[in-house]
């Protein structure tokens, strides 16, 4: 029995490893593909042997790496913050778009860059988060009200319900303060426009989300076995939700406030990595960094192929693989009862 | 026969159209004169007779009358979509702009515009009565996917509306990617169009969507009987002699056929649909052939007043009327989310 729970941890860390190298393979993809394709000799010239005087080795730094680490971080903040409520709410459709959150994140960018324009960079990022906890308290306050509590489908319902109430005020507010471009953009999620100081929040707010994440990913283990479970082992649960929430808070309103909503990552990237890694959260968490980072800077490739030379937003690709995950999940457990 | 009950609810029903035509005619003359140019009162009442000035006649015939007529269509035609919609699912949470048939129409006629913009004016006539049948085609089709997504030995009403919120995300990527396939000039119409917009109308949407209208209301009214069977549940339904799936499956081409043309007209307007058939359960008890009348002018009238508070709420900026109908009825979905098991 020890060995196989060995052997299992070893294969864990195999399938890790490998996710690792596609990771640093599609970055490497990333970084050569789009309006002019770039080598990939000339991309390993460009990061190590930087010349300032050519034009590609500009573009690579200053445009395509910043990008490229942008979609990875966003991805995996994503990734993460779905994993941590399917687990803390037992609900195989829990994640930051279906809740509202990115609405809610979305939401108050607006409102900050209508009522604040010159407000710093920052503050918007702080907003962000406050934003994305508006909707969060708003959907988790509709299932306390409701005496069935919050099942799957009610979960789904409040999250559209609110989402559309939030992204209805900020339409109106865009449309008055001219602020429509902006709105359109976090509405769609788009990476083009990162830069290395899009990397510099990631990195920052990542750092602390992931670190809350990954402490508590244990007790999430067992949260996830259910709630009177977990009581009975001494577990305070209330904290570790607490916990859990201010890391979803960070890691979205992070991820919106650079990409706009990306739609689905959340959803779908925990599902496939319980498949792959099994139910224990101390494996999942690090597991859905690495596989959220991969399908987006993946999905962001994708974005540029589309219909070049323009770019798709990176929130309709992860849809359309999104949706038909969801449909899967809504046929079975989630639309059961 | 008619019983005491029967009579009593009959002018009760005579009551409350009659109030709620004269709170529409009402909003209609507010509706009139209220705008970035402001027309007193009286003076709509002489534009209207042809009495006003030239100035006035042009603000009144061509802006502001197609808009409010077209409302107060597109009103009755999502209301009475939404009142079958929750008929025949027996599901007080559908709709068709949640369960994903609006971004349906609204794809079939973008995909129209974008492949035939080059063949013919979209603005002409022509193109104006084409688009409802476009976006029909287009509802039927979401419809379609949806029932056939959401089947699993029977369709669940629960699982109908996560499919439908799964096809309507879906919907709405291919929208995206397609909408930024055009110029972008067709990009912003469409965009305003896909919000809701009936601002910018003329007097062709109003006679495109009219007959629609026409036609469906009574064919819906003359099923109102068949509504109150399939309320009772299929098994009892049955029972009673009706031909569930059949009678099911007319009555879905009728709610689409109304959602359709009225995406066609006024653009993706969620929740309309969805909070009507309540406020008019609440009035009139369950009996449909009460139900549909009130939800059409209940319909009508609350988007013509959404209508007028989008043009005026930020005037000189208009707000599109798909937004302020959110914004007022999605509360009211919450309350129904907390409230049913």
């Amino acid at each position: 029995m020890r060995e196989f729970i060995h052997q299992s941890n070893i294969s864990k860390l195999i399938i890790n490893i490998i996710t690792i190298l596609l990771l640093i393979v599609s970055i490497g993809l990333s970084v050569s593909y789009g309006s002019t394709n770039i080598a990939l000799g000339t991309v390993w010239e460009a990061v190590f042997h930087f010349n300032p005087e050519l034009t590609t080795h500009q573009v690579i730094q200053e445009l395509r790496l910043p990008r490229a680490f942008s979609a990875a971080l966003v991805g995996a903040f994503l990734a993460v913050s779905g994993a941590i409520m399917q687990g803390m709410t037992r609900n195989p459709l829990a994640s930051p778009s279906i809740m509202g959150v990115t609405d809610g994140a979305a939401f108050a960018l607006v409102l900050m860059l209508a009522f604040f324009p010159t407000i710093s960079t920052m503050g918007l990022i702080s907003s962000s988060f406050i934003g994305a906890g508006l909707a969060v308290g708003l959907v988790f306050m509709v299932g306390s009200f409701s005496p069935s509590g919050l099942t799957p489908v009610k979960l789904a319902l409040a999250g559209v319900a609110i989402g559309t109430m939030l992204r209805s005020i900020s339409s109106i507010l865009s449309l008055h303060f001219n602020l429509e471009k902006q709105m359109g953009f976090w509405i769609a999620g788009g990476l083009d426009g990162t830069s290395w100081s899009s990397v510099t929040i990631l990195l920052i707010s990542g750092a602390i989300g992931l670190f809350i994440a990954i402490s508590i990913s244990k007790s999430i283990t067992v949260l996830s076995l259910g709630e009177d479970m977990a009581t009975g082992l001494g577990q305070n649960n209330l904290m570790i939700k607490l916990f859990g929430i201010l890391s979803i808070l960070i890691l979205t309103g992070a991820a919106v406030s650079v990409a706009g909503a990306v739609g689905f990552v959340g959803l779908i990237v925990p599902h496939i990595t319980r498949f792959i890694i099994g139910t224990d959260y101390r494996w999942i968490i690090p597991s859905s960094i690495l596989f959220g980072a991969l399908l987006l800077v993946l999905a962001d490739v994708v974005s540029r192929l589309v219909n070049a030379p323009f770019e798709t937003p990176v929130g309709a690709i992860t849809s359309l693989i999104g949706v038909p995950f969801f449909l899967y999940l809504a046929r079975g457990s989630g639309g059961g009862k | 026969m008619m019983n005491a009950v029967e009579v009593k609810k009959k002018k009760k029903l005579v009551g409350v159209i009659v109030l709620l035509i004269l709170t529409i005619l009402l909003m209609f003359f507010v509706s009139l004169s209220t705008g970035v140019i402001q027309i007193a009162p009286a003076d709509v009442i002489k534009t209207l007779f042809h009495q006003g000035t030239a100035r006035q006649e042009l603000v009144l015939f061509d802006f502001r009358l197609p808009g409010i007529l077209l409302a107060l269509l597109i009103g009755a035609g999502l209301a009475i979509s939404g009142v079958i919609l929750q008929g025949i699912t027996q599901n007080e949470l559908a709709d068709p702009g949640i369960l994903g048939i609006n971004t349906g129409a609204g794809l079939a006629v973008v995909l129209f515009i974008y492949f035939f913009k080059g063949q013919l004016d979209v603005t002409s006539s022509f193109s104006i009565f084409i688009m409802p049948v476009a976006a029909l085609m287009g509802a039927i089709v979401a419809a379609l996917i949806i029932y056939a997504l959401a089947w699993k030995r029977g369709v669940n009403p629960i699982r109908l509306v996560l499919v439908g919120i799964g096809v309507n995300a879906g919907f709405a990527a291919f929208l995206t990617i397609f909408q930024l396939k055009m110029d972008p000039q067709d990009f912003r119409q469409a965009t305003v169009w896909l919000t809701g917009d009936i601002w910018n109308t003329s007097w062709s949407f109003v006679f495109a969507l009219l007959p629609w209208i026409l036609l469906l209301i009574p064919i819906a009214l003359h099923k109102a009987h068949s509504l109150n069977v399939l309320n009772l549940g299929d098994d009892v339904a049955s029972g009673l002699g009706t031909n569930v799936e059949s009678e099911r499956r007319q009555l879905l081409l009728i709610a689409v056929a109304l959602a359709g043309a009225s995406v066609a007209a006024g653009g993706g307007i969620a929740f309309l649909g969805l909070v009507v058939p309540h406020i008019a359960r609440k009035i009139m008890g369950p009996l449909h052939q009460y139900i549909i009348p009130v939800s059409a002018l209940i319909g009508a009238l609350l988007l013509m007043v959404s209508d007028t508070i989008g043009k005026n709420l930020l005037a000189p900026t208009e707000i599109p009327v798909g937004i302020i109908v959110s914004l007022l009825s999605a509360p009211y979905f919450v309350y129904l989310l907390i409230r049913t098991k």
